[in-house]
């Protein structure tokens, strides 16, 4: 197959402006569409959760009642119950943006296309064109979220209010409007999109590495994008089908959730668990990867136990698959069942506990240097720790009889994801910044967003540790008096975030003004990994000539 | 390809392409299709903008416009593969692309199965009061006659067994260069595939349960079901091998597009024998069966 002709794709001039940027088939220019993306719903996302802690920094319903009245034309008493509906229907939204919009377009569409390529020595993805409908998805189902939010969802009510689990019979029988339907199809989307991203990216990497490149010299963020391409690829199929199964229960009069004919409603809980658990690793394992290329830099270390530190993140994602149910403590499951979820449960703080020691040995003697990146990985590390420690807590069904669904499971999943997997996305963000975009960010702006954000989201999330010990459910709009005074500290946290949030856009506005130019390798001699062989930004198509590695 | 070319590797670096966002857009359209569908069917409004949209056609400007995008993408694929550029590495990227495509199936299924066995298995738990009393603690639940597996359904397994051994002398007759070899395996596999849709679709309309509230129908006709499009899918991918085979497309040494036709022709060949043996024979062991 000697015969290739020249065309003109790898020419170094660059498509047209639309061409370039709806037709696409560059990797590094769908890695910068998803990053886009993620922060526009990023920004909508939020926005989301500082409405519901400006809801919930006084007892009573304060702000919902009239968001409902002006946005949906509620009046009296009805604006009340509206506005309580609204308030889920946040509550909901905020969790599926956050989750498949936000992210996952981040963390694995964008630095995922954008560097993995580059650091396995591959000139592209394995399935260029293919790798653009993993995007275009992405926005289609952003359109039909936000759309199903103004739509009629529960009776008399708007949006889709059932919570991000949409479980039966909240999301059949008690939701006949045709919001909860556009939830579904945004997600069945958005699953889509992964699904055929996963497919690329273990593609590439099994395929694409450049010469002497073994899987055992593979860099660790590519490492961590293979296993979650993995856990990609086998669980979204499963929620396809749950969901199939709500639709069709919805709309066709199947019977699957419905006892009075023979359904299970735990069923839902199984399949959807079944996705939601591999889930959560889907979402901190590329952050795992960023993190340990972080340490390493600025630590002028390679990464402590290299192989360990791969193997610990297959472990994780194996394991992943087979603790569903401790979701699920308090639906009925046999003491039998809750014991094995129990264990197996507790299994995944071995290899978690590798990678969080592994990145502490890498540090060890390093002479470490606290650029933003650096910190935010450092925070990521801390912080992650927190949410796994409650983790271990939760894992128990004895405690999760106390904790099931009250405040503690709210701040144990964001100090692994809000302050994990976004601290991840952020260190990410910071230490290929000047790859990505030729220029340097100006360290001041970049460490105070760090600082500002890191007050921040622990003056948010460590007192609802405090409130759910103290029995307050979650997704509820009001709260009994005595909770009053951590949920007003906690609000507080909140709007402190969005400081940090305004530094971080002024951050990459001056970066982007001021057009300080940034070398090939800005971080010295600790950045190892290919995509610092190249110029900043690399060029249109890199690796023209595949690189050797020894 | 040591050529003077500024690339200077084997991989295919694509030129810009309208299918995928023209191909999200149609998913767009096609998913506000469905819900303004099944409102429409429904009799219920779908209300946006101070509009009405529910309607029974919206659903169908999406598809066309997918499967223009889908016929559109493909053909490209073919006619990159003609002007040389799927490489050996390339063909290999489209066989793990395919091979996980299936996996992805397979997990799909999965959760049709478990469905499935979520209820036969337990039909009559203690912790289940309400279904206990639809089902009667037994499964088929009380009152369901079942389709005779040793009738139709086993006549369709013998149908697509055969169509998996017809695939393969197609295969073998590529193989060995045998263009008219190739072309009847192939007539007749999608012959056998056409049959087999057939007759699902005459049981589907004998059968003695409805699909409708009740979760031996449920579980019954959307494995069935899921299982029978995969079968309306695999049998026009194999028509557009048809097609490509008796256009010269493929040769002895490359033929990939054929050989995923045929991964995916016996991927839903054992979807098959896995319904037929749970669903057909297994779960329905001593119910009453309806008899026409």
């Amino acid at each position: 197959m000697s015969t290739v002709a020249a065309h003109d794709a790898h020419h170094d001039h660059k498509p047209s402006f639309f061409k370039r940027w709806f037709f696409s088939t560059n990797h590094k220019d769908i890695g910068i569409l998803y990053l886009f993306f993620a922060l526009i719903s990023g920004f909508i996302a939020v926005a989301l959760s500082i409405f519901m802690r400006m809801e919930l920094q006084e007892p009573g319903i304060q702000i919902f009642d009239g968001l409902a009245s002006i946005i949906y034309g509620f009046t009296g008493e009805a604006a009340i119950d509206g506005g309580k509906q609204m308030y889920n229907v946040f509550v909901t939204m905020h969790a599926v943006l956050m989750m498949f919009l936000v992210v996952i377009p981040a963390l694995f569409g964008g630095f995922g296309n954008y560097m993995m390529p580059i650091m396995i020595g591959a000139p592209d993805m394995a399935f260029p064109r293919m790798n653009n409908i993993s995007f275009w998805l992405l926005p289609v189902a952003l359109i039909l979220g936000l759309i199903g939010m103004f739509m009629p969802g529960n009776a008399g009510g708007y949006g889709p209010g059932q919570g991000w689990t949409v479980y039966p019979p909240l999301s059949t029988s008690a939701a006949p409007g045709p919001a909860m339907d556009f939830v579904i199809l945004s997600l069945h989307l958005s699953g889509a999109s992964s699904i055929l991203g996963s497919i690329n990216f273990i593609t590439t990497i099994f395929n694409m590495r450049a010469p002497g490149m073994t899987m055992h010299k593979m860099p660790l963020f590519a490492w961590s994008l293979l296993v979650t391409a993995f856990l990609l690829l086998l669980s979204l199929p499963v929620l396809a089908g749950a969901i199939t199964m709500l639709l069709t229960d919805r709309n066709f009069g199947t019977a699957f959730f419905a006892p009075e004919y023979g359904g299970d409603p735990i069923l839902f809980q199984h399949l959807f668990w079944f996705f939601g658990h591999p889930e959560v690793y889907i979402l901190i394992l590329p952050a795992f990867g960023i993190v340990s290329h972080v340490i390493s830099t600025f630590s002028r270390k390679p990464i402590f136990g290299y192989l360990g530190m791969a193997y610990a993140m297959v472990a994780i994602g194996a394991v992943g698959f087979i603790v569903w149910a401790h979701h699920m403590y308090t639906t009925g499951i046999s003491l039998n069942t809750q014991r094995y979820f129990v264990f197996a449960t507790m299994v995944i703080a071995v290899p978690t506990g590798i990678k969080i020691f592994s990145w502490i040995a890498t540090m060890w003697g390093g002479s470490i240097r606290f650029t933003t990146p650096m910190l935010w990985s450092i925070g990521f590390v801390f912080l992650f720790t927190v949410g796994g420690v409650t983790g271990v807590q939760l894992a128990n069904a004895g405690l999760d009889r106390a904790y099931h669904d009250t405040y503690y499971v709210v701040a144990h999943f964001h100090y692994v994801l809000s302050l994990g997997a976004v601290f991840g996305i952020f260190a990410g963000w910071y230490y290929w910044w000047p790859k990505i975009t030729g220029t340097m960010y100006n360290e001041i702006y970049g460490k105070l967003h760090f600082w500002i954000m890191f007050i921040g989201v622990n003056v948010t999330f460590f007192p609802q540790h405090f409130l759910g010990l103290a029995g307050m459910p979650r997704r509820y709009i009001d709260y009994p008096d005595a909770y009053a005074g951590w949920n007003f500290v906690s609000s507080i946290g909140s709007y402190i975030s969005v400081a940090a949030m305004v530094v971080f856009a002024i951050g990459a506005i001056e970066a982007l003004m001021k057009k300080r130019p940034a070398s090939a390798n800005p971080w010295g001699e600790g950045a190892t990994t290919l995509e610092w062989q190249l110029s900043s930004p690399p060029p249109f198509h890199q690796w023209e000539e595949l690189p050797r590695v020894r | 390809m040591a050529d003077a070319h500024a690339k200077k590797h084997d991989y295919h670096i694509i030129d810009p392409s309208p299918w995928p966002v023209l191909s999200a857009l149609g998913a767009l359209v096609m998913a506000l299709g469905t819900i303004a569908w099944m409102r429409y069917a429904a009799g219920s409004p779908l209300p946006f903008l101070g509009l009405d949209l529910a309607n029974p056609w919206l659903f169908f400007i999406g598809l066309v416009l997918v499967l223009y995008c889908m016929f559109g993408w493909w053909a490209d694929t073919v006619k990159e593969s003609h002007q040389g550029f799927h490489t050996r590495v390339v063909q290999l990227h489209l066989r793990y692309g395919m091979i996980m495509f299936i996996a992805s199936e397979v997990m799909f299924f999965v959760a049709w199965f478990w469905a499935f066995f979520d209820a036969s298995l337990f039909p009559g738990e203690a912790v289940q009061v309400t279904r206990s009393e639809y089902t009667g603690g037994q499964w088929p639940p009380a009152g369901i006659e079942v389709v005779d597996p040793l009738h139709l359904p086993l006549y369709n397994t013998v149908i697509l067994l055969l169509s998996g051994t017809t695939v393969t002398w197609a295969h073998h007759a590529l193989i060995h260069n045998d263009r008219k070899g190739l072309i009847w395996g192939l007539a007749l596999t999608v012959a056998l595939g056409i049959l087999f849709s057939a007759v699902q679709v005459y049981e589907y309309v004998i059968a003695p349960f409805e699909f409708k509230n009740s979760i031996y129908g449920a579980t019954f006709f959307m494995a069935t079901g899921f299982h029978g499009f995969h079968v309306f899918v695999g049998t026009i991918f194999l028509i557009v091998c048809l097609i490509r085979a008796m256009r010269g497309h493929f040769t002895p040494q490359k033929h990939f597009g054929f050989e995923a036709a045929a991964w995916y022709w016996h991927f839903v060949d054992v979807v098959w024998l896995f319904l037929f043996f749970c669903i057909y024979v297994w779960a329905s062991w001593g119910a009453p069966i309806a008899h026409h």
